[in-house]
């Protein structure tokens, strides 16, 4: 393959966001995780809820530092690599984009800032007050980011002025139902991946057998909401499915492994893909499942990618993969979900080592879901920026040359790796070692204020 | 609209150039002491902050994107290399705050990422305003100038003069948020970094002269301008002044003054173009229909939050940090 500052940037814009994609999605989850932790504790008065909320905020603190130092750079990155992109859609993907910056940023920077010093220096109900603005920052950010991630899936909205994208309807940018069940799936998405590192952590305690308090809290809690949330999941995946057979046919296609027209058509479960003869090989196919899934009709004709120029098509394994590995990942979990939950309720899970060890084992699940799910959107989107309007060829910075683009992916790379490698063995200590240690006290109403406690680095005290 | 936008993005400018100024000022200050207490101190004066701080300089670049969209894309495309290595000096300082305490052997690695980290973002910064002052070669829309066309020892001067800037905005704060030997050293450190704050302002000038600056020519255009620049001299001098008196507060106000008078200076010899002398305001503002998305909304409503937010901030985490200089 010729390396060109077109690939180069694109290599580049995939390694940052996929990193960048693991951290976000698992501090939205845990930030509302900590906000029921903190309103337990205030409504119960019950400690153990306490410690189970301080020991996942020294996680998340770790998790939300490399989230924001690594979202610094996608704000920039448009610019530095796309600017032909900022410019033609700017008048549209730019007030998006600034909207979660001003909505959301300051939200959780500010408040984060108090979770994380704050506890001897605000009253119990700020303090709750805080843990929820983190957690509806991160939610308006997720919000804003699939609000912008959905236009370029399937712009609406826009008229076309001189060459370039500006808007027309704003309403219809941002409530358009393509975004209503996006912006769901990312959601739940993240409650999952919360839910899911939340169980495993508990599973791994009690396989130790320590911490058996904190650790009931967390395996039950996990369990339920995961439990709770998958099916939903599932029905929101689905109607994300209907969008991409409506408005992204070609992509449809490619997830679905179909290269020609079929009435009915059958759904292929596995199969490996042969882009150049334009068939698969192995395949396994289910009979006039794919009119079901794609039409819910036992007779509907489906589209096959040859009906599209193969200068249109995506490349068409990477989505028709991750699709099936998403799905995947997807059904395990609601599996591990449903059995715990059951064993759970019915207080014999703590006998099943095996099953405590799959559910330990199963936190990178909902993570390898995430990042092949954006695969499957993302990729499936190609050879379009914005789908129909701006191809990726077209997009990239017109003045970039390959030596530039390569320092930046490499020092990106280098970067990168040594951060996350750090962050994920920092992470790794701190659930390793468990909850513990003294808990600092709320400023007292009737003389003054709590002095800080000593072991802890980095309070600030009143002056005297 | 766009008289509004400009203001908004002036306004994120000057104050991501003052708050984060002051944290990475102190980044910068970190690497020039050994003593554990003290550095424990300077980072526990910019902890709460550095974080709201850094948002506005993420405020700026999408109030670019979102109202001039054309300065966003030529701008950022042309300054390639340096935002990579800026970033790269943020990410490293930015993750160096959580991570040093949790480093068992390896902590001098963090402490050189922050030091070394907030030094290369600062410097990064204060040479590409150089290198826009002293003008970006542009045609047909696109930056012209070539890879390293942003290099020249005008923007290297200006990137040492932001440093010695942010370092005297970083000791100020330690001068406020910090007491004991931290303090006294800040004090004595103040008088000294406006010497060669000094010095280095007439190399910048000096350079501009040698060099023919067109922005030069503003200035005798517009003899107002001048009002700025004594401004600025006017603070210094109040400066040094409230140094001597031990003041707490009053440095850093002052700093942050002649901040403001040199961000004024450079604004109005600017005006009305963005990229001087290349692409003006008008021509760069999005359509109507984008700029009054942004007014009713975050301009209106969410703009005056965010103000609140920091300003909590600040009421939260006043005072004193406490002094660790003393116990180690």
């Amino acid at each position: 393959m010729h390396i060109t500052a077109l690939l180069l940037s694109r290599l580049q814009f995939a390694f940052t966001i996929s990193f960048h994609i693991i951290f976000p999605s698992f501090t939205i989850g845990l930030a509302a995780f900590l906000t029921i932790l903190e309103a337990l504790h205030l409504a119960t008065g019950r400690p153990t809820y306490r410690v189970v909320f301080e020991f996942w905020l020294k996680i998340f603190a770790v998790a939300f530092g490399i989230g924001v130092v690594t979202g610094i750079v996608m704000a920039f990155q448009f610019g530095t690599n796309w600017s032909e992109l900022a410019r033609v859609s700017g008048p549209i993907q730019g007030p998006l984009i600034s909207y979660e910056t001003f909505m959301a940023f300051f939200l959780e920077a500010t408040f984060f800032g108090i979770l994380l010093f704050g506890r001897t220096r605000v009253a119990p109900w700020l303090y709750l007050v805080s843990t929820a603005m983190v957690a509806l920052g991160t939610t308006l950010s997720a919000y804003w980011i699939m609000v912008n991630n959905s236009w370029m899936q399937v712009p609406t909205g826009y008229a076309l002025v001189h060459g370039d994208l500006v808007p027309d309807d704003w309403p219809q940018i941002l409530f358009n139902s393509v975004v209503w069940v996006r912006f769901p799936h990312m959601l739940l998405a993240s409650y999952l991946t919360g839910a899911f590192c939340v169980a495993a952590t508990g599973a791994w305690y009690v396989l130790r057998r320590e911490f058996n308090a904190e650790a009931r809290v967390m395996l039950r809690m996990g369990l339920i909401l995961a439990a709770v949330l998958l099916p939903i999941q599932l029905f929101f995946g689905h109607l994300v499915g209907d969008y991409v057979h409506d408005r992204q046919p070609v992509k449809f296609a490619a997830i679905e492994g179909r290269w020609h027209d079929e009435q009915p058509a059958g759904e292929v479960l596995l199969a490996i893909p042969d882009p150049a003869a334009e068939t698969n090989h192995y395949q396994i196919k289910i009979p006039v499942l794919g009119s079901v899934i794609g039409s819910l009709s036992l007779h509907s004709k489906e589209v096959g990618l040859t009906d599209f120029p193969r200068a249109d098509r995506p490349p068409m394994v990477i989505p028709f993969f991750a699709f099936r590995i998403m799905v995947g990942c997807g059904l395990a979990m609601l599996l591990l979900a449903w059995v715990g939950t059951y064993l759970n309720l019915k207080e014999r899970l703590q006998r099943h080592r095996a099953l405590l060890y799959l559910i330990f084992w199963s936190f990178p699940l909902p993570f390898v879901a995430i990042l092949t799910g954006w695969f499957t959107a993302e990729v499936g989107r190609q050879p379009w920026t914005i789908y129909g309007l701006l191809r990726t060829a077209d997009a990239v910075t017109p003045i970039l040359a390959t030596g530039t683009a390569s320092i930046s992916l490499v020092v990106y790379c280098a970067l990168y790796t040594f951060i996350g490698g750090f962050g994920v063995l920092f992470i790794y200590r701190l659930l390793r070692a468990g909850p513990g240690g003294r808990l600092a006290l709320p400023p007292s109403s009737t003389h003054g204020r709590q002095p800080p406690l000593g072991d802890e680095p980095f309070i600030a005290t009143e002056s005297p | 609209m766009i008289t509004f936008w400009v203001a908004v993005l002036a306004l994120s400018i000057l104050l991501y150039v003052l708050l984060d100024g002051f944290d990475l000022g102190v980044g910068i200050l970190y690497g020039f002491t050994r003593d554990e207490g003290k550095r424990r101190d300077m980072m526990n004066a910019i902890a709460p902050f550095w974080d709201g701080n850094e948002t506005w300089l993420v405020v700026a670049g999408v109030v670019l994107w979102g109202a001039f969209p054309i300065i966003y894309a030529t701008l950022f495309s042309a300054f390639y290399i340096p935002l990579v290595l800026m970033l790269a000096g943020l990410i490293l300082r930015g993750v160096a705050f959580e991570f040093r305490n949790k480093a068992l052997h390896l902590r001098w690695v963090w402490d050189a990422a922050f030091a070394g980290g907030s030094l290369l973002a600062t410097f990064m910064q204060g040479l590409m305003v150089g290198a826009l002052v002293a003008g970006l070669p542009i045609s047909h829309g696109n930056y012209a100038g070539g890879e390293f066309g942003w290099l020249s020892t005008f923007s290297v001067l200006c990137g040492a003069g932001l440093c010695l800037g942010y370092l005297l905005l970083g000791a100020c704060w330690l001068v406020r948020k910090c007491d004991g030997e931290v303090q006294a050293g800040a004090y004595r450190l103040i008088p000294a970094l406006s010497l060669i704050a000094l010095a280095v302002l007439a190399a910048v000038f000096i350079f501009a002269l040698r060099d023919h600056l067109q922005v030069l020519g503003r200035w005798l255009e517009r003899p107002y301008l001048f009002l700025f620049p004594s401004l600025g001299i006017a603070a210094g001098i109040g400066l040094i002044l409230s140094v001597h008196r031990r003041r707490e507060l009053a440095p850093f106000c002052l700093v942050a003054a002649t901040f403001a008078a040199a961000f004024c200076t450079f604004a109005i010899s600017f005006w009305p173009y963005m990229i001087p002398f290349s692409i003006t305001i008008d021509a760069a503002a999005a359509p109507h229909a984008s700029l009054a998305f942004m007014f009713w909304g975050e301009g209106l409503f969410v703009l005056p939050l965010m103000l609140i937010y920091t300003a909590i901030s600040c009421r939260v985490f006043h005072g004193k940090v406490r002094s660790q200089s003393d116990s180690y």
